[in-house]
This record gives structure tokens, C-alpha cells and sequence, in this order.
């Protein structure tokens, strides 16, 4: 017999109401229960990072929570980090300006954890940076690209003029 | 309106917007009306017979629809798997059945499939399969695989050898008995697997109004795939169709066909409804192929200046318990060991050794940077011995530009003889490093080591086949409203496809690369295709592009031609539209000077032809051309990496303290992707050179089967990578390129280990296997005298 | 990699929780989960009942009181890495944290969970270890008791208690204002579980002398191990090289562990190697602590 339980859940400022199994974790919830699929399943052991939510503001592994622990609480995934359909927020504009994905797969996670950090942290130097992305594995870009976007970031919302990249 | 010319600029990627949004969508974010969820059981033992299987329990089990063994799979799917590429040396051609018959080889084959409601369900029931199995012996080892009195890796096999063969070239035996001096060098390497983010997953979906069955599929190679299937299911051409959404990083495992796609399939059709079947990590630890273990047995024969005469030695290489690849690995190895050298006699025995493991097919790299690695072993083992200088030995022995095309001697797995067709070698080593500053390097390692700190330089320098045949076809289609769009059979996992081929395309028609629009990986699109990998998409897809697009342009300005009444040299395409050289568009679009110039959407509509109206004379219909770009042989890209590492002796860990590429893949598309390629390679080889191990029990029970026990490169272990490109364009194809994504851990593999040796040179510890890890370097240092015997405390 | 199915509670108050543990069978207790839940998705364990102490406040808490600093169980780490309190009165455990695992575990996982997992090398357990007098509050139902860390462990990743007892918390009598600390470690990767590390805690006296030296090595042993000779030798010398030396030539451990990546012999190579490291660091914080006081 399924254990169930109703969750409430506040996700990217959107209420949700739901009835689901008590073993649900909290990213397969995201992910199969709401169709929200930016955040990703990556290991299930809580090591690459891929599946990184925060849960009122603090980054998670969301495939260590159960859905039944988030009732109550306000989550933010990467669906919510653009401001509208035709923009991108200053994080994510500088991905796309450093090459910060290839795959793109360990990305939503890599930009929770940024998210959390930088709003924390926005004078983080290259070191604390790659300190607080070991945390998230990527198999595709060497952390370079996303590095130099994090710094970016960093620079774009403290408010200094936005570096350009050294390519053509 | 002049458009910036595309090819061979750093463009932001058109893919990005889409990814960063978390909107991309992969395998499993897809979800079908009535979808039913998959898990497979899996033999936990290394190698047993089957004496019966219980699907009783599963099949009563909550929420399960399906429980299928091999009795259960269709007639056509009784077979073993096809090879991909058989080979006359190959003595026991070893192929998996689907679900396994009688016998289990290795841990994590599959044995039965579950399909329930949820995943959650369909990994309940599949706990409730009782299989009884009679476990039998097994070898994990690759050398005692290969001993006489060996466990028999196949209950029914003759020996562990799956084949024999020699590569060769020049008159080794003469060679070596004239030789000054001959140096041996025992290596043991090994390169662990893919690892990619996202595991492996299918979803396939049989629609029973068209009877046609369409397969999601993380997959590198659809049309593979799609042949496979039709093979198996005798059905017509139209009625498969495999599709790849967005991958999550392929680096070579996700090309093969593996048994779970066709049983998923099988599945599916038998259900009448979409099941998805993703592999979770645990599985991916046992059930995606890897590449494993080398055995390299060296020698190497120089003359009184170091000169090359000869290298020979032999290889045994770990197969697993089945060749889907043939010997297609091992000879990359082999083939590959030259390298940029000239060497005029050549001489390796292959053995390939089957043991009770997953199988090894090609992991990014592909066996060269074993065969990098054996080569750059062996030249600093040269230079070491005599006393020289590492960088002037290899210059020694580097092949002159002047010299090119090349001819090495050896045949390649394409059947064609190894023939550099360009590229500077000397130029690349010397630009890498001056930039790394390998003057000051001595008297900055001895200041280091008055102080009592462990500096070491490495050299590696590599030369890759890319490029790979037979093809890699493109349509380009501009359709009747004015947009672009570009179909490639291939898909793409992270190489920035999407983005390189709309460039392409975007300079034949004079547009922005946002109005071309590039679709990979269906084979409803494009009808031959064989797949990404061995780093081929630049040079094959990217041609076929130039050629398709080219052609499309040309007709599409003959036409336009015939609509202004105006000679084609007089016609340019510019800004989505043909104008007359040297008018503006403000000037050909005022109006009064209308008739001047067409848009693509009129010519696309024009092209079409009217209804009851003759085609014009000498045009065909639409504005649409499929080119298939055929490589005659590999182009050959190289580089040169200088690592720079700190060496701890101590506690034997590694920093990588800095480290320089300079990289020659021909003309370069796109500047910002190449190096993110490289960069991206160079983790990995990082990972291999230092980390990455994945561990079996010595009857081949995998014992690494986790994130936390196999150790993928993090932010912290990666340093700032620097990149710097040479170009010399090949003449082996219109647009002069090479390919680029597996530079990075063919030669990075082989820098870092140097230095690393480099670094311990004062305690005389030779480095003769990857990964090193600190507990090793530790011992090696122990072993030698070092400062941590001198310590006292050993346990 | 779901976990089998379970029956789920969440109590709010610790006398539910008591009470749920004391009659639930094949039961298991959920902190922050980054231990559990991998052995969970895995299947290696299969509760019937998973009891959720999250919604439990009144299990959380850092408090200074009487000489020593009190950590409820269900303290989240992220909340002791931050802890003013912490880095005034015992900033070991933060120099320690910099090592556990990474930013998302430390802000799910508890001091509870990491000392009940009892992985050999869990840097929480190796600095409870450090600390003389340390106490481990129990409850159940029957009531509570206390327990010394080496009373609480029982073998390799086991822990005494009976099936219906938890941790509510950990007390740890605190160094004098001045004290040096250190957190030595070798790990493979950042945030990877240490291969050995080591917690020293030193205080010097007036005459810049060593007064008190603890020493504490853990991933070598199935527990943190103190290293009494090395402690003892140390008292009344001189914070130099040489002492460092022989505190290191002088650890003792009973059964040094080996598994398929990392041999006994590697980790006591490193703890002679950490040891000195640590106790350099550890003296050279007194003296600067010392000199900013």
C-alpha cells in the first residue's frame, strides 16, 4: 500500500497542491509531478550537483529530499531565474557570453548553487568560486566557461561595467 | 546591410537561451499520454549460467504491466547484437544477446525488463525476479586473463583471446639489432569510462494507427540504431524512426546499440504503449561500456643522436566479455604511438583479451592517449637516459612540415595508410613552450627544490585522426516563407553543432546565423547517417553543409537571375535577400528601383513552380540540396601540452599548477567552442591521469560503483586551461578543417603524468602507469629511498 | 535508484519522536538525509518507517552555558560553518567544516546525523573527539543518558544505542579564549571524505610553553582516535619542530583500516605527516591569537 500525503508547495512563486507518495523524492516531484524538467538527475547519491534547487533561498541536492519535506516551504529552480520569456537574467547572459555550457545537462544545478552564492557573496574571488562549484560536477567544459561567467556575473550585479570576452 | 562573416568567429551559441532556461529537453523530460516505466534485473555476478528464471511475483506485483526475459522477446531479437566493424584477426567474435539466453559475463548484464507505472514500481517488482543462477569462474584481469591455465571468460570459448594482430612497418628486427641503444618501458594505463552527466535512456513509442515506431533515444548514432532495429523487426524503411532530443554529454558510450534500447522496444510494441527505460547511475557504473585497461610491454631503439630506429613491444588490451568494436580500439592504440616522430620501424602485437566485464568501446579519445601516452614514456625515458634535454629529443625526431603528406607506414582501422596530411609539429612544440616558459623551468625547479618544494614539467605532444569516413550527410532546404533550415543525421551531446553548421550556412546565404536553423539527430530527416564521434562532425557534417548550402546558394542565384532578367555575376545574396553587387539594400529596397533585388522567401515560393505551369527550363523543384561530404582518409589534427604540476612529497598530491595547449585542428569554425572542446578534453585527461579508476575484484565483481569512490574532476582540480591555436588547413577538404574534440585527453593524459615524474626526478621514481595517485607516488618514493622511508613511521 | 516504499512520519515534538521510535519496528530516524537518503535511493537499507526529526525545533540550537558549547542534534551545519558563537568559542568545528562536503550538504546535514553515520573519517566526530570531557546526550522514552564518544562508538560505522534511542544533542567543555586550533586533512578531491585527518587543539603558557595538547587522527581507526602519548609528551615544551617530530613518531592506533583504494599503511604515513602539520598550525594560531588579544 502507497503511503500518501498532501504537500503544499510554493515553486518559482507558483503555489502548488498535491497528493503524492511519501518515497517521492523531492526532484522526481519537480520533475514528473509539476513537468518542471530544467532540474536534473544526475547521480541520485547526492555527489554531481545536477538536481541543486533552493529551498527558501538555501541550495539542496533535491534528489536527498523527499517532496513531503518541501511542504510548506518556497522553492526557486531554474525556471524561475529569467525574468520573462525574451530575457535572461544577468547570470545566465553571462553563460551564454563565457561559453559556460556545452551539454548544457549539469547547467540548472550550476546556476542554483551561483545563484545562492552570489547573492551571498558578490565580491567571491576565482578561488571561492571554484570552491563553492565543487559542489557540481561537469563533464563537458573543464569549469573554465563557467568560471569566467561566474566572475561576470559577479561584476554585472555588483554594478561594474561588464567585461568583454577576449574573442573576436 | 553587410553581415559580419560567420566562419571562424566566436558567435554566442544559438543552443544557450534554450539550456539556460532549464527548457532543454532530454530523454527524460519527455512524457508521452499512457507512458510506462522501465527497470531492468541485472546479473550481480560476474559470470554464471541461468538455470531458470521466476517472473511470478514481479508480474503480480503492484502496477506492473510487463515482465519480459529472453523466452519473452520476439523471433527476430533471439540473435546476439551485430558487431560493428568484424576484422579476419578477430578468433571468438563474442556478442550479447538482448536479454541474456542461458549464461550472465559480466556484473550488470541484463537478464529481464520490468515495466510498471512508475520507475519506483517497475524497481519494487523487479527486486520480487528470482533468477537462479550457478555462478561459474571469472577473470578480471587482463594479463592473467590471457595465462594458459586462465577461468574461461566464455563458458563455451576456446581461450580469452578474442584476436590476434600485428601492426608493423619498417624492418623492426633489423632495426633494433643495429641500434646504439635500446630502452624498455613496462606501462599499465587506464581509462576508466564516459561519465557523462546524464546516464543513458530511450523512450520508444509504437503508434499503432500508422504502425510505425518512433524511439527517443540519448544516442549518438540514430541511424545506427534505426538499421539495427529494422534489421531485427524486418520492417519497412518508413516505419522506424529514431530521434535524439537534447544529450547530456556522449563522449563515445552512447553510440553503441545496447541491448536495453531494443528490449524497451520490444517492449513497447508488445504493450502498445510508450515505455522509457533511463539508466540510473548505479547502473551506469556496470551497464555503459567503458574503456579499461592496456598493458604495454616497450622498447624503444635510438642511434648515437637519439634518433628514432625503432619501436616495438606488445599491447594486451581488456576487451571485456564481448567486442562490439572488434579490434577497433587497440589498433587506434597502436596506430596512434608514433605520433608526430618519425620512426622507421615500427612493430606492436595486439592481443585482445576477453575478461568478465562490461565491454570496452571507445571512450573520448578512443585508445590514442594510451598509445600518447606509451610514445611520450618512452622519449622521456630517452632523453632521460642519455642526459638530454625531453623538448630536443622530440624535436630531434619530429617530422618536418616540409615533409608533409606523411606516410607512417602503418595501415589505419579505415583500412587506408596513415598519412599525416599536414601540420606543423616543431612550430606547436615551440610556441608551447615558450608560453609556458620552459627556459626559466630548470632554475625555477631547482630554486623550488632549495626549498624544499617538488616542481615538475611535462611535454606531451599528439597527432589525431579525425574526421572519420565514410560520411555525414546535411540537407539544406530554404523553405517557401524565407527561413533556412539545415537537417544533419548526426546528433549532438554539447558540440555546439547547432551553432558551427548555422555558421556555415549563414555565409553561403549572407544572413545571421538566428535565420538558419539547424535539426540533428532524426532519421526522418535525412536518410543515410552514421553518427558523432572520433571528433568527424566538423570535417564531414560541416562540408556536407558547405556543399549543400552551396548549392542551394547557386540556385537560388540562378534563379534569381532568371526573375530580374540579370546576369549571376552581377547577383550577391545579402541580408535574406538577393541584391545587385554594389547597390545598397537601402537603395534596392526605396522602391522606385524595386525589381532589383528578391527576397529569399520570393524565390523559395518562385522555385516551387505554379500549379499547371511547366517548370522553368533547367530548374528542378525547391530550393533544397542533401550533400554527403566523403572523406578519402582521416585529416590529422595535432598539439603540444605543457603541464606544469607542484608535487607534495609528503602526502604525494598533485597541483596542477598551470597549463598550456597549442592546438591545430586546420580552420577554425568557432574559436570559443574549439577551446571549450579542448579545455573540456583536458579535464578528462586530468581525470584520467590522476583520478580516475574504476576497480573490480580479482573475479570481476565491480568494486567502484559510485560518485564518491570513481573521482570526476572538480572545479578545484582543474586549472586555468590555456589554449592556443595554430592553423594549418588541411587540403583534404573544401573548408580546410579538422576536428577538435578529443585533443584535449589524447595528448593531456601523457603531460600531466611527465610532470609528475618530471617533479620526483630527484628521488629517482619512474611513473610508468595512469592514474597516479598520491598513496602511489608515496610508495614510489618509499621504494626509492625517498624522504617518507627516511620519516620512520611506515606501519 | 527510488527508494522501497516506507511509511512516513514527521512529528513536532521530540516526546512524539520518542514515542514513535519506542513502538515503530524497522524503523530509521531522518536528519539531514545526506548520509540516509543515497543508502535509501540505493536500497542498501529498506525501513518501514522513516521518522522525519526536521520539523523538530526544539532539536536545534547552539548555546554556550557553563564552560562549554551545547549543539543540539538537528543543528544544520551550514548553521555551526556561521555560528558567532562558534567561531568565538570553538572554531575548530568551523575550521573543520571548510572540509565536509560541499555547500548543499552542509546546509542539509546535522551534527546529529554526521555523529550517528559515524564514517571513520567525519571531521564533526574527529573534533568531538578532540575535545576532553565531550558528552553525548541520548533519549528515549526511558529517559536520558549521557555517553563519552568512545562510549557511543561501537565498531566500524556502528553506534551503541538501542533501536529506541536517538541524539538530541553533544557538549563540549571549551579551550581557554587563546587557544591554537587546527584542522589538518588529506583528502582526495575538496569535500571528498578524508583519507586522514587530524584535529589538534593546543594552549600555551605564559612562557610560550605548551600547557595542554590534544591530538585527535581520524580515517585511520573505525573512530577518531586521541593520541595520549603524543598529548603527554608534548606538555612543557617547546612549540618547535622537534616536538612536532616526536609527537608524530609517538601515535598509536589498534587496527588501522585498508580497503580497495587506500591501504593502513598510506593512512598512518599520513597521520605522522598531518599530525606535524596540524600542531605547527595549532601553535602558530595561539601564538597569533595570543598577540591579537
Amino acid at each position: 500500500m502507497p503511503d500518501m500525503r498532501r504537500i503544499s508547495v510554493r515553486v518559482n512563486g507558483k503555489d502548488y497542491d498535491r497528493e503524492v507518495e511519501t518515497r517521492l523524492t523531492l526532484v522526481d516531484f519537480l520533475r514528473h509531478e509539476l513537468r518542471l524538467t530544467g532540474t536534473h538527475v544526475g547521480c541520485e547519491h547526492g555527489v554531481c550537483g545536477a538536481c541543486t534547487v533552493l529551498v527558501d533561498g538555501i541550495s539542496v541536492r533535491s534528489c536527498l529530499m523527499l517532496a513531503v519535506q518541501a511542504n510548506g516551504k518556497s522553492l526557486e529552480t531554474v525556471e524561475g531565474l529569467a525574468p520573462d520569456a525574451r530575457s535572461l537574467n544577468p547570470l545566465q547572459t553571462a553563460f551564454w557570453e563565457n561559453h559556460g555550457l556545452q551539454c548544457g545537462f549539469c547547467t540548472p544545478g550550476v546556476l542554483m548553487t551561483l545563484t545562492e552564492h552570489l547573492r551571498a557573496h558578490p565580491d567571491s574571488t576565482e578561488a571561492e568560486i571554484r570552491d563553492v562549484l565543487s559542489g557540481n560536477i561537469c563533464r563537458c567544459t573543464g569549469y573554465e566557461g563557467i568560471v569566467a561567467a561566474a566572475l561576470q556575473a559577479a561584476r554585472l550585479m555588483r554594478g561594474e561595467a561588464a567585461q568583454p570576452r577576449g574573442h573576436a | 546591410m553587410t553581415v559580419a562573416k560567420a566562419f571562424g568567429a566566436s558567435v554566442r551559441r544559438k543552443e544557450d537561451p534554450t539550456l539556460l532556461r532549464g527548457a532543454g529537453r532530454y530523454v527524460d523530460d519527455i512524457h508521452l499520454p499512457g507512458m510506462l516505466e522501465a527497470a531492468f534485473v541485472r546479473s550481480p555476478h560476474p559470470h554464471a549460467r541461468i538455470n531458470g528464471i521466476d517472473v511470478s511475483a514481479a508480474r503480480a506485483a503492484p502496477g506492473v504491466h510487463a515482465v519480459l526475459t529472453y523466452a519473452d522477446l520476439p523471433d527476430g531479437m533471439r540473435e546476439p547484437l551485430e558487431m560493428l566493424q568484424p576484422n579476419p584477426s578477430i578468433q571468438q567474435p563474442f556478442m550479447p544477446h538482448i536479454l541474456a539466453k542461458d549464461e550472465v559475463l559480466y556484473t550488470g548484464e541484463t537478464v529481464a525488463v520490468v515495466v510498471a507505472d512508475s520507475r519506483y514500481r517497475a524497481e519494487d517488482a523487479a527486486a520480487l525476479v528470482v533468477v537462479d543462477y550457478e555462478p561459474l569462474p571469472a577473470v578480471a584481469d587482463c594479463l592473467k586473463a590471457i595465462e594458459p591455465d586462465a577461468p574461461l571468460t566464455h563458458a563455451d570459448g576456446t581461450s580469452n583471446i578474442a584476436a590476434r594482430m600485428t601492426l608493423q612497418a619498417g624492418d623492426s628486427d633489423a632495426a633494433f639489432l643495429g641500434a646504439a641503444d635500446i630502452y624498455k618501458r613496462r606501462l599499465s594505463l587506464h581509462r576508466g569510462g564516459a561519465f557523462f552527466m546524464e546516464c543513458r535512456g530511450v523512450v520508444a513509442d509504437w503508434n499503432e494507427v500508422l504502425q510505425t515506431l518512433t524511439v527517443h533515444v540519448a544516442t549518438q548514432a540514430p541511424h545506427r540504431l534505426q538499421r539495427a532495429l529494422l534489421g531485427l523487426l524486418g520492417f519497412r524503411d518508413n516505419q522506424v524512426r529514431v530521434v535524439a532530443p537534447d544529450i547530456g554529454g556522449g563522449f563515445g558510450p552512447k553510440g553503441p546499440v545496447y541491448s536495453e534500447y531494443i528490449a524497451v522496444c520490444a517492449a513497447a510494441m508488445q504493450l502498445g504503449r510508450p515505455v522509457k527505460w533511463i539508466e540510473d547511475r548505479r547502473e551506469n557504473f556496470v551497464a555503459t561500456n567503458q574503456e579499461r585497461d592496456q598493458s604495454w610491454d616497450m622498447e624503444i631503439a635510438v642511434d648515437a643522436q637519439a634518433r628514432i630506429l625503432g619501436v616495438r613491444g606488445r599491447l594486451v588490451h581488456d576487451a571485456g566479455a564481448y567486442i562490439p568494436w572488434g579490434v577497433v580500439l587497440p589498433w587506434i592504440s597502436a596506430a596512434t604511438v608514433p605520433g608526430p616522430y618519425v620512426v622507421p620501424s615500427y612493430k606492436i602485437d595486439i592481443v585482445v583479451a576477453l575478461t568478465n566485464k562490461i565491454a570496452t568501446t571507445p571512450v573520448r579519445g578512443a585508445g590514442r592517449p594510451q598509445g600518447v601516452l606509451v610514445m611520450e614514456r618512452l622519449m622521456d625515458l630517452v632523453a632521460r637516459e642519455r642526459g638530454l634535454d625531453p623538448a630536443e629529443v622530440r624535436l630531434r625526431n619530429m617530422i618536418r612540415p616540409e615533409q608533409m603528406p606523411y606516410k607512417v607506414g602503418i595501415t589505419f582501422r579505415d583500412g587506408r595508410p596513415v598519412t599525416y596530411d599536414s601540420g606543423d609539429y616543431p612550430a606547436c612544440q615551440r610556441r608551447a613552450l615558450e608560453i609556458a616558459g620552459y627556459g626559466d623551468f630548470p632554475e625555477r625547479q631547482a630554486q623550488a627544490r632549495r626549498n624544499g618544494r617538488y616542481l615538475g614539467l611535462g611535454i606531451s605532444n599528439a597527432v589525431e585522426a579525425t574526421g572519420l569516413g565514410p560520411y555525414e550527410g546535411a540537407t539544406v532546404r530554404v523553405l517557401t516563407n524565407g527561413k533556412i533550415a539545415v537537417y544533419l543525421g548526426a546528433s549532438t551531446q554539447g558540440q555546439s553543432h547547432k551553432t558551427t553548421l548555422a555558421q556555415i550556412a549563414a555565409d553561403h546565404f549572407g544572413v545571421d546565423i538566428a535565420d538558419v536553423e539547424v535539426t540533428t539527430g532524426d532519421t526522418g530527416m535525412i536518410s543515410q547517417g552514421m553518427g558523432t564521434f572520433g571528433a568527424r562532425i566538423a570535417v564531414t557534417g560541416g562540408n556536407s553543409v558547405h556543399m549543400a548550402a552551396g548549392e542551394v546558394a547557386g540556385k537560388i542565384k540562378a534563379l534569381a537571375a532568371q526573375m530580374l532578367d540579370l546576369p549571376e555575376s552581377d547577383l550577391v545574396l545579402r541580408g535574406g535577400r538577393v541584391e545587385v553587387a554594389g547597390l545598397s539594400s537601402e537603395a534596392s529596397a526605396k522602391g522606385n528601383i524595386s525589381g532589383l533585388g528578391k527576397s529569399l522567401r520570393e524565390i523559395a515560393v518562385k522555385s516551387i513552380g505554379q500549379t499547371g505551369f511547366a517548370m522553368p527550363a533547367g530548374s528542378t523543384p525547391g530550393l533544397e540540396s542533401t550533400a554527403y561530404f566523403m572523406p578519402e582518409q582521416s585529416a590529422y589534427s595535432n598539439g603540444t601540452h605543457v603541464a606544469e604540476v607542484e608535487v607534495d612529497v609528503e602526502t604525494g598530491q598533485v597541483e596542477l599548477r598551470r597549463y598550456v595547449v597549442v592546438h591545430d585542428c586546420g580552420r577554425v569554425i568557432n574559436p570559443m567552442v574549439v577551446e571549450g572542446q579542448i579545455v573540456g578534453g583536458v579535464a578528462h585527461a586530468i581525470g584520467n591521469a590522476l583520478f580516475e579508476q574504476l576497480v573490480y575484484s580479482d573475479d570481476g565483481q565491480p568494486l567502484t560503483t559510485n560518485f564518491g569512490e570513481y573521482m570526476l574532476p572538480l572545479a578545484d582540480d582543474v586549472p586555468h586551461i590555456e589554449v592556443h591555436h595554430h592553423e594549418t588547413p588541411t587540403p583534404l577538404n573544401p573548408l580546410g578543417v579538422k576536428g577538435a574534440g578529443e585533443g584535449g585527453t589524447i595528448a593531456g593524459i601523457a603531460a600531466v603524468i611527465g610532470a609528475v615524474e618530471n617533479a620526483l626526478l630527484p628521488f629517482g621514481v619512474r611513473i610508468d602507469e595512469a592514474p597516479i595517485t598520491p598513496q602511489r607516488i608515496v610508495a614510489l618514493i618509499k621504494a626509492a629511498g625517498g624522504p617518507a622511508a627516511r620519516a620512520g613511521y611506515g606501519g | 535508484m527510488k527508494p522501497a516504499l516506507f511509511k512516513y512520519h514527521d512529528p513536532d515534538s521530540l516526546d512524539e519522536a520518542l514515542a514513535l521510535i519506542g513502538t515503530l519496528d524497522e524503523a530509521r530516524v531522518l536528519a539531514g538525509g545526506q548520509s540516509l537518503m543515497p543508502m535509501m535511493n540505493f536500497r542498501f537499507v529498506q525501513p518501514d518507517h522513516l521518522i522525519d526529526l526536521n520539523r523538530i525545533a526544539e532539536l536545534s540550537g547552539i548555546a554556550i552555558e557553563n564552560g562549554a558549547i551545547r549543539i543540539r542534534a538537528m543543528t544544520r551545519q551550514r548553521d555551526i560553518e556561521f555560528s558567532a558563537e562558534v567561531a568565538r568559542h570553538c572554531p575548530i568545528l568551523q575550521a573543520a567544516l571548510l572540509h565536509v562536503g560541499h555547500r548543499q550538504t552542509r546546509n542539509r546535514g546535522t551534527i546529529g546525523g554526521s555523529l550517528c553515520h559515524l564514517d571513520p573519517s567525519a571531521e564533526l566526530v574527529n573534533c568531538i573527539s578532540v575535545h576532553d570531557g565531550a558528552r553525548i546526550e541520548v533519549r528515549s522514552r526511558r529517559g536520558r543518558r549521557d555517553l563519552a564518544l568512545t562510549e557511543f562508538a561501537a565498531g566500524f560505522m556502528t553506534h551503541s544505542l538501542a533501536p529506541d534511542e536517538i541524539v538530541t544533542g553533544v557538549t563540549l567543555p571549551l579551550w581557554g579564549a587563546d587557544h591554537g586550533y587546527a584542522f589538518a586533512e588529506c583528502a582526495r578531491r575538496k569535500g571528498d571524505f578524508a583519507v586522514t585527518a587530524v584535529a589538534a587543539l593546543i594552549a600555551l603558557d605564559r612562557g610560550g610553553r605548551i600547557a595542554r595538547a590534544a591530538i585527535s587522527v581520524g580515517g585511520v581507526t573505525a573512530c577518531p582516535v586521541r593520541q595520549a602519548a603524543a598529548e603527554q609528551l608534548l606538555v612543557g615544551q617547546e612549540p618547535d619542530a622537534e616536538a612536532w617530530r616526536a609527537a608524530a613518531a609517538s601515535l598509536a592506533f589498534n587496527n588501522p583500516l585498508s580497503d580497495a583504494y587506500i591501504t593502513a599503511e598510506y593512512r598512518l604515513h599520513l597521520a605522522e605527516v598531518l599530525v606535524r602539520r596540524a600542531l605547527a598550525a595549532a601553535a602558530d594560531k595561539a601564538k597569533q591569537r595570543r598577540a591579537d588579544a
